[in-house]
């Protein structure tokens, strides 16, 4: 039994280790075959970008190569996937070479697409990438006061995002003795300031504690940079200094290009996990089109209950899956530079976040570098 | 010819069904007509509300065991 995993990310990576550790004995003995095809060498911690954008981390830090991450058995190779030919169950990468599979995973994540915007791109900062990160980073340094606009595209990853990078710029201007000569300014694309109703609830408020004001209903239509100006959808303009962008996302282009999804989301059940229309080929993390959170935590639940599946699929031949994904999320928030909360919820149960608190500050920091155990499947 | 889409946004709270009609209008053509399903009562209220805002049109909304479909049409 072939089982391909595309993509060496979060979901990729805890998926091929869950797997491993389930089939070793079918892995010793030939009966199965894990092979990742991903398209780095590397491993990067998305979420440790949040950090590296405000100074508090630097880049050698959030990388391991991918190879040690993996468990012995695990076939890797550094060869992008161009072609998926699923009525022939093989793909064709970027060496020439192709690979065939009993089983597929796609686990391909996402990416921003600021340049979909007009004047987004060119006007604004970024920290969904090492090097956006780093030129806000510089950027900030040598802010001195103004108007700062932290705005959110529609969909992107990581929801808690828009909110963590706001109070985190609060409490940095506050450190560098700007508080009173910064006004941050939040937009977000919906009546309210997060997406989840509990967690706007406490949000809300606290920017007004804060002093942080916000435009809802407010969904980004393009930037005039000569004009300092960001004009919505929706009809308004909110002036800035200095802008901060959370872009829209797509999946990525092989997965348009391929016809697998429109806007590179690929048609997946919620429950079961696999691509709509397929029974061997399995979506998990960002590039599903399922309605939940573009989140590392969402990739990993589901590809611990697609590692069950797949084991148990091999191990006693059945083709129904044995667990359903319940839609399970959770995700810390950071509430500033040093306490934070946290939201956890399904598809059935919406979350109810508590006061932020240090020690849950410290728990997302201490897992920022547990991370790399989860990753191994050890946690 | 436009078509019509289903998005289910039941069991969403995150995004929620509002978000998935912005992502998904962004990949529509004008004219294209889009309904959402959410067993959120909050969409039947929120969801109206930002498509004329936006200046979409609110082509109505339906309950259902629980479930309310709301339709909107892509025009511009
Ligand atoms: C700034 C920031 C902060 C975040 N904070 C959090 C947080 O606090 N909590 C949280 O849960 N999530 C957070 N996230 C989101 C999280 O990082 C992603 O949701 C998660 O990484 C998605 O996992 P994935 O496996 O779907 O994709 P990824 O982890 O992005 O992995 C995709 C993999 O696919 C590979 N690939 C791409 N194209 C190809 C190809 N053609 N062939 C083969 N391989 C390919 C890539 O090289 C990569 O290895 C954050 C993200 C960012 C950017």
């Amino acid at each position: 039994m072939k089982i391909l995993i595309i993509g060496g990310g979060m979901g990729g990576t805890i998926l091929a280790n869950n797997l491993a550790r389930r089939l070793s004995q079918e892995l010793r003995a030939g009966k199965a075959r894990i092979t990742m095809l991903s398209a780095s060498d590397k491993h990067l911690y998305q979420p440790g970008l949040l950090y590296l954008a405000l100074g508090r981390t630097t880049p050698d830090a959030l990388y391991r190569d991918q190879a040690g991450l993996l468990e012995p058995g695990i076939e890797f190779h550094v060869d992008p996937v161009e072609t998926f030919q699923l009525d022939n169950n093989k793909v064709t990468a970027k060496s020439g070479k192709s690979y065939d599979y009993d089983v597929l995973v796609i686990a391909t994540g996402s990416r921003m697409v600021a340049e979909e915007v007009k004047g987004l791109a060119e006007n604004a900062e970024f920290f969904y990438t090492e090097e956006t990160a780093l030129k806000m980073m510089r950027r900030l340094q040598e802010f001195q006061g103004g108007k700062v606009v932290i705005t959110v595209g529609v969909p992107h990853k990581c929801p808690m995002a828009p909110l963590e990078i706001t109070f985190m710029l609060h409490d940095y201007f506050k450190e560098r003795g700007l508080a009173d000569k910064v006004q941050l300014h939040y937009t977000y694309p919906i009546n309210r300031v997060h997406s989840l109703e509990n967690v706007a609830k406490w949000a809300g408020p606290e920017f007004g504690r804060l002093g942080i004001t916000s435009e809802t209903f407010f969904n980004i239509k393009e930037v005039d940079g000569a004009k300092k100006v960001l004009r919505s959808e929706e009809g308004s303009e909110v002036p800035f200094d200095l802008l901060i962008a959370i872009p829209a996302h797509r999946g990525m282009e092989v997965i348009e290009k391929n016809g697998l999804g429109q806007n590179g989301w690929i048609p997946t059940n919620k429950t079961k996990l696999n691509m709509e229309g397929r029974t061997n080929v399995f979506v998990i993390g960002d590039t599903t089109n399922i309605p939940i959170s573009k989140a590392g935590s969402t990739a990993h639940f589901e590809a611990e209950t697609l590692g069950e599946n797949i084991a148990a699929m091999i191990k006693m031949g059945i083709t129904a899956p044995v667990r359903d994904y319940d839609g399970k999320v959770f995700c810390f928030i950071e509430a500033g530079l040093d306490r934070a909360t946290y939201a956890m919820f399904n598809y059935q149960n919406p979350p109810d976040p508590k006061a932020p608190t240090r020690a849950m500050h410290w728990f997302k920091m201490a897992y920022n570098k547990l991370y790399w155990a989860s990753a191994r499947g050890l946690l | 010819m436009a078509e019509k889409k289903i998005i289910d946004g039941r069991g969403s709270f995150c995004p929620g069904p509002l978000m998935e009609l912005i992502g998904v209008l962004k990949m529509s053509q004008i004219g294209d007509e889009l309904e959402v399903l959410s067993n959120d009562k909050g969409s039947a209220k929120d969801i109206p509300e930002w498509v004329r805002k936006v200046g979409h049109e609110f082509l109505g909304t339906r309950e259902e065991n629980g479930v309310w479909h709301i339709s909107v049409k892509k025009t511009k």
